[in-house]
């Protein structure tokens, strides 16, 4: 990964409070799995989305920084979260909110 | 094909002193879910307890023998405060 785009990735991830890597974007999720990442989280505040389908350099980028291979991926306060999987478990157990409170880690 | 049994001895080797649970979740050996209660999550993000079991089964993750790994993760102490389910 070029230096420039490592840095242009960090710096989408600390955009915003909530940031989703995703297929497709808001209105028009390509992926099963994106669409549920987005679901769970807009009732915890803003959601910034990224549409990793409009620029492969992201797509793979993204994957390279987290050291995880699927999309979508979540960042919270700057933080890489995870994916799907992790997103839902942790709005389960009800400690997704401290998350974006910034409390725990989750 | 993989066994739960298999899936179960790579994570413990990997993470001794944790309650592991694995099951195939579709009978074909390659789809298995995981529950994991260990010490080593303590404090840590549940990504990175995603991480720590799946370290040791990067191999089969990579040839696809083991194609799917649904997993919940705890420290022992995340464990307890659910109590039992």
């Amino acid at each position: 990964m070029t230096p420039e785009l490592k840095t242009r990735l960090e710096q989408e991830t600390k955009s915003h409070k909530i940031v989703l890597f995703m297929k497709g974007n808001a209105l028009f999720p390509q992926c099963g799995f994106s669409a549920r990442a987005l679901q769970i989280l807009q009732p915890y505040g803003e959601v910034h989305t990224v549409d990793v389908l409009a620029d492969p350099e992201v797509r793979q980028g993204i994957k390279d920084l987290t050291n995880w291979p699927t999309i979508p991926q979540i960042f919270i306060n700057g933080q890489f979260v995870g994916g799907s999987d992790i997103l839902m478990e942790l709005a389960e157990r009800g400690e997704l909110a401290d998350l974006v409170a910034g409390k725990s880690p989750a | 094909m993989l066994d739960a049994e298999f899936v179960r001895g790579r994570i413990l080797d990997a993470l001794p002193g944790s309650e592991v649970e694995v099951r195939d979740t579709t009978g074909t050996g390659d789809h298995f879910e995981a529950r994991v209660v260990s010490p080593d999550f303590a404090g840590k993000p549940m990504v990175q307890q995603h991480q720590l079991v799946y370290a040791p089964l990067q191999q089969w993750l990579k040839s696809g023998e083991l194609h799917a790994l649904a997993l919940k993760t705890y420290s022992p102490e995340q464990w307890k405060k659910l109590g039992p389910r």
